[in-house]
């Protein structure tokens, strides 16, 4: 007796105290309309945020070019099956075929999602992934073990891993040689100071160009030229950008200017840079343009209306393929919400949105 | 609109679960005879109620207090599970039996808080925080937590240097016509664990006793965690949570005549343990581990060597190694393996002089010296030499007290590389007050006004790539007002109450925060932000003597609106993450005989785990039931068998996120005394 009124009493607790917390669910989606922007080729773009390490919160953001349609944290409301979520710090993004593929480096694994609904169709595990390029239906995915993982696009089955240098970051490919640029972040003060070359055809390293130490950005531009950026080793060898020819797979160009990401459209680069300041306790940041046709540096600044003086902290840049407006992410404190740039081509301000946290990389999907 | 309905929600299940818990526990009708020695404890426990009582109850800062029985009827292993029943107190907890644990008071953040063990702080200049849970409670007879400071006088210049205190007391050896004690206790349970300790204390002279103390604990610390959101429900067991350490500590303890006491100790703990990871997509195993050395020998001695003069001394050595290790993390040398080894020096002298009756002044001047070593590149070796300064006055009649002090700080700084942190000197008020009002003793009026600050730690300052020696410190001031309701009801069932109250407004400035720099791996330290705290904490506790049965119970409520402040912020008014705005507790214990039954129970509001409060960012708010019953027995009662259930309702629930908590646990124990 005694004991029947005491476990009716205690699943009154129970029941009492299970109404308390939320509901487990997702999180849903969240919009914003900002000014539509139709286009005949493009149907949006995708941003990636990484948001903190150990966080988890990793999201997707989307904007409809016709409707002017932001749409927030995509992921979950599109995927609620998916346990976890996104996951933990996305690194890259990108669109091949009908797919899109997104790099999360933390949580060792690329998405693969339908590139028009987000929703996803399965998974590739790769320990310590970075990015992604691709060629004739294989994706490429470096991975900071030393290797370039070789995966079908059709199976998502690892075919090969290509050993490279150490902990390789951005890659490119130019006719069939496919370029890695190698860290060694892990080798600290001994850092990697090459660009791996692998040949498409043998699927193996061929050679190693020496560039600068702690290599970071890869982008190729239309004339075969590499334009490659090193952090530097944050005390006293600064951050700089080069320039290698396929032809002659060798330097022939230092800027002697400091770049952390890079964009390059047509005949324009844009880049900008974010470097701490040990004297001055502070970031230095700069932008820059750059012509990659005669390589000569067109100004120190592609934001015109002084916009810029509120950008904490750049961390993401895109141009668009079509009308060249320049995209440009704030990650601000990196605990916070961000905020995404749109500018034309005069470097005047269009629009600016809140994104997801550490707003970092960007992809355009064609209609 | 969604805070206020959760916490009405959430105290009005606790009121209801607690409520009809005791209903149901206390309606039967138990037959046991009635022993005089039941009479006996009862009413001594009473006393030691009202003596610690009356202590915090003149203390004109707030002073909470945990002791002997009431810290074993806890349902508590360490002294991290223990704190979290004392008001206005966030523990930040990994999760597990080996994840880091830290105490987070009045939400001014765990290095503004010290730690004291037997009178000297436990120091950790590399990153300034104590992993309570590395501390048992197995040789712990009281922990006390007070803010701004401990009302005394005759104390290190240390315990008047931190916006907070944290008193960890061990047992001190008392004999009882013997010759000899030994007390041993063996527990297991839940997650594998093992754990052993034994006390021996034996009398060598009439002032003189000699104590050794081991304790052993080994656990696998797997357990079951779940993570769903309505579509998908996974449940895992967490690994790499393991631990394996042992503590010895000894030493004696000696009086001098009627008026002086002293001890000397030596202490050692080694801990090798898994580091359990944040649970993300994709990644639920770890490989990262960490092994912990650390020694230290310390001794204290006090005199009251007139009724006008009294002296303490202490000294203390500290060797910490700890080596962190991850396979994750590969270079030419193979997987990263950072070693850090620190010592310390630390030598105290207090005094108190009694000028005239109600007029007490002291002077207290420490000093410690602490060094860093890692095998780092680019590291700095860190040293540092703080000298601390504390003039202090206090005026006492019966019915009002006021007391008043000073630090200075004086800190000096030597790297081997690069440069070091410049010389530094601060001074720093602290004034309290208590006051009885009107005629009656039990209702008393008090405050105290604290401003401090904590200096940034090694690793804010040096730390390879991430340090900045421009830091300045981080500054705290305190404005406290409470009132002290105690009243010792001689008739009827209830034979203690009291209410301890205290709204407080905390302001921090220059908090030291880690900003990003190029990239995610890359973050320095700047004196950023600020946070305007205002709180209020109340603690409510009564004893009752009900026929044959003695019920304790105690009440801890804290409301907390701690909101971000920083100019140049981005979440200006947000609450500051992992703060809820309400929390509280409730703890009772119901005695019978040689019989305990014990209830607890804790609730942590929600909270956001980021600096903006929106969706993505909230932590739902979790509740834990924790019950446990022992009985003592054998011929002379020298044996006691305790059995728990915590988290009795199996909440899934974090306290940090993706560092998933244990669901229902059990744990028994087996203790004995000769």
């Amino acid at each position: 007796m005694k004991n029947t009124k005491f476990i009716l009493c205690l699943s009154c607790v129970v029941l009492s105290m299970a109404s308390c917390r939320k509901d487990d669910s997702f999180i849903p989606e969240d919009q914003e309309q900002l000014p539509a922007e139709p286009s005949v080729e493009l149907a949006g773009f995708y941003l990636l945020n990484e948001a903190n390490m150990g966080s988890n919160k990793s999201s997707l953001d989307y904007y409809d070019f016709n409707s002017g349609n932001y749409r927030k944290n995509i992921y979950s409301q599109a995927n609620p099956n998916a346990t976890l979520g996104l996951g933990d710090v996305g690194n890259d993004i990108k669109i091949y075929g009908s797919r899109l593929y997104v790099v999360v480096n933390m949580s060792d694994k690329v998405e693969v999602l339908a590139a028009k609904t987000a929703k996803r169709i399965g998974q590739i595990n790769i320990p310590n992934c970075r990015y992604i390029t691709f060629y004739k239906s294989k994706a490429y995915i470096t991975a900071y073990d030393g290797y370039v993982s070789v995966v079908d696009t059709a199976s998502l089955k690892e075919e090969k891993q290509i050993a490279v240098g150490k902990q390789p970051e951005e890659m490119a490919i130019v006719g069939t040689k496919l370029y890695v640029a190698n860290s060694g972040g892990y080798n600290y003060p001994n850092y990697e100071r090459t660009v791996s070359v692998i040949d498409l055809n043998t699927l193996s390293e061929t050679k190693r160009i020496d560039v600068a130490i702690n290599l970071h950005r890869l982008k190729a531009d239309q004339y075969g030229d590499l334009y490659v950026t090193s952090r530097g080793d944050y005390y006293n060898i600064p951050s700089n950008l080069f320039v290698i020819d396929t032809k002659t797979d060798q330097v022939k160009k230092t800027f002697n200017l400091a770049a952390s990401n890079i964009a390059i459209d047509k005949d324009e680069a844009y880049l900008y840079s974010v470097e701490w300041n040990n004297n001055t306790g502070s970031n230095a940041i700069s932008y820059a343009k750059i012509n990659v046709k005669d390589e000569t540096i067109i100004s120190k600044s592609f934001i015109t209306d002084g916009t810029d003086q509120s950008i904490v902290i750049p961390y993401g840049i895109a141009v668009n393929p079509v009308n060249s407006d320049v995209y440009v992410t704030d990650a601000k404190d990196y605990v916070s919400p961000g905020t995404l740039y749109c500018f034309d081509k005069a470097g005047k301000k269009k629009f600016s949105v809140t994104t997801g946290d550490i707003p970092a990389h960007l992809v355009f999907l064609n209609k | 609109m969604i805070i206020k309905h959760l916490a009405k929600c959430g105290i009005m299940h606790f009121f209801i679960g607690t409520s009809i818990f005791w209903t149901a526990t206390l309606l039967p009708n138990f037959s046991w005879a009635q022993t005089d020695t039941t009479k006996i404890n009862q009413l001594k426990d009473v006393q030691i109620n009202q003596l610690r009582l009356s202590k915090q109850h003149l203390s004109p800062t707030p002073l909470q207090v945990l002791s002997g029985l009431e810290l074993q009827r806890l349902n508590s292993l360490s002294i991290a599970d223990a704190v979290r029943y004392f008001s206005g107190v966030q523990v930040k907890d990994y999760g597990g039996i080996a994840g880091l644990k830290t105490i987070n008071v009045r939400s001014m953040g765990s290095n503004h808080t010290a730690v004291f063990y037997d009178g000297v702080q436990l120091g950790n200049a590399q990153n300034g925080q104590v992993d309570l849970g590395k501390y048992t409670l197995d040789n712990i007879d009281e922990l006390s937590l007070t803010s701004g400071q401990r009302a005394e006088l005759l104390q290190p210049a240390k315990a008047f240097a931190s916006a907070s205190s944290l008193f960890i007391k061990t047992k001190v050896p008392s004999f009882n016509n013997k010759l000899q004690n030994f007390s041993a206790d063996v527990k297991g349970g839940s997650f594998g664990l093992a754990n052993v300790s034994a006390l021996y204390e034996q009398k060598l002279r009439k002032n003189l006793a000699l104590f050794v103390n081991a304790a052993f604990l080994n656990a696998n610390g797997k357990y079951k965690y779940r993570y769903t959101n309505g579509y998908y429900d996974t449940t895992v067991v967490r690994t790499n949570a393991d631990i394996y350490s042992y503590r010895l500590e000894g030493g004696v303890h000696g009086r001098a005549g009627q008026e002086g006491q002293w001890y000397v100790k030596v202490y050692q703990y080694q801990s090798e343990r898994g580091i359990p990871g944040a649970i993300v997509s994709n990644k639920f195993d770890f490989s990262q581990r960490q092994w912990d050395d650390n020694i230290f020998v310390q001794t204290h001695y006090e005199h009251k060597l007139s009724n006008r003069y009294s002296l303490s001394l202490y000294a203390k050595y500290a060797n910490d190694y700890t080596r962190y290790n991850d396979p994750t993390i590969k270079s030419d040398k193979g997987a990263l393996n950072n070693i850090y080894k620190q010592q310390e020096m630390y030598f105290s002298f207090a005094n108190v002089y009694r000028v005239a009756d109600p007029l007490y002044f002291s002077f207290s001047s420490d000093y410690s010296f602490q060094t860093l070593d890692a095998n780092l590149e680019y590291f700095a070796y860190p040293s540092r030499n703080t000298g601390l300064f504390v003039l202090a006055g206090k005026y006492v009649q019966k019915r009002f007290e006021f007391q008043a002090n000073v630090l200075a700080t004086l800190i000096t700084e030597k790297v081997k590389t690069f440069s070091a942190a410049g010389n530094r000197v601060e001074y720093t008020p602290t004034t309290m007050f208590s006051w009885q009002p009107f005629q009656t003793p039990n209702f008393r009026l008090k405050g105290f006004y604290k401003s401090i600050f904590r200096m940034p730690t090694f690793n804010d300052l040096y730390y390879t790539f991430i340090g900045n020696t421009n830091l300045r410190p981080e500054y705290t001031k305190q404005y406290d007002l409470g009132f002290n309701y105690n009243t010792h009801v001689l008739a009827g069932t209830l034979k203690n109450f009291s209410i301890q109250t205290d709204v407080y407004y905390n302001q921090v400035k220059d908090k030291i925060v880690a900003v990003p720099t190029l990239n995610l791996f890359r973050w320095t330290m700047l004196n950023l932000d600020a946070v305007s705290i205002k709180g209020l904490e109340t603690n409510i506790k009564a004893l009752w003597l009900i026929d044959r049965f003695e019920l304790i119970t105690n009440l801890n409520y804290t409301f907390e609106k701690a909101l971000d402040v920083t100019k140049t912020g981005f979440t200006y008014r947000n609450q500051i993450p992992y703060i809820p705005v309400h929390s509280g507790s409730f703890t009772s214990s119901l005695a019978y005989t040689h019989y305990s039954l014990n209830y607890s129970f804790i609730y942590t509001g929600e909270r956001y785990s980021q600096k903006a409060n929106i969706p993505v960012n909230y932590v739902k708010p979790y509740y834990t039931h924790d019950v446990s019953i022992n009985a003592n027995f054998g011929k002379l009662k020298n044996y006691k068998v305790t059995a728990e259930i915590n988290n009795l309702f199996n909440q899934y629930y974090d306290v940090v996120l993706n560092y998933p908590m244990p669901g229902r646990n059990f744990r028994f124990t087996i203790s004995t005394k000769i």
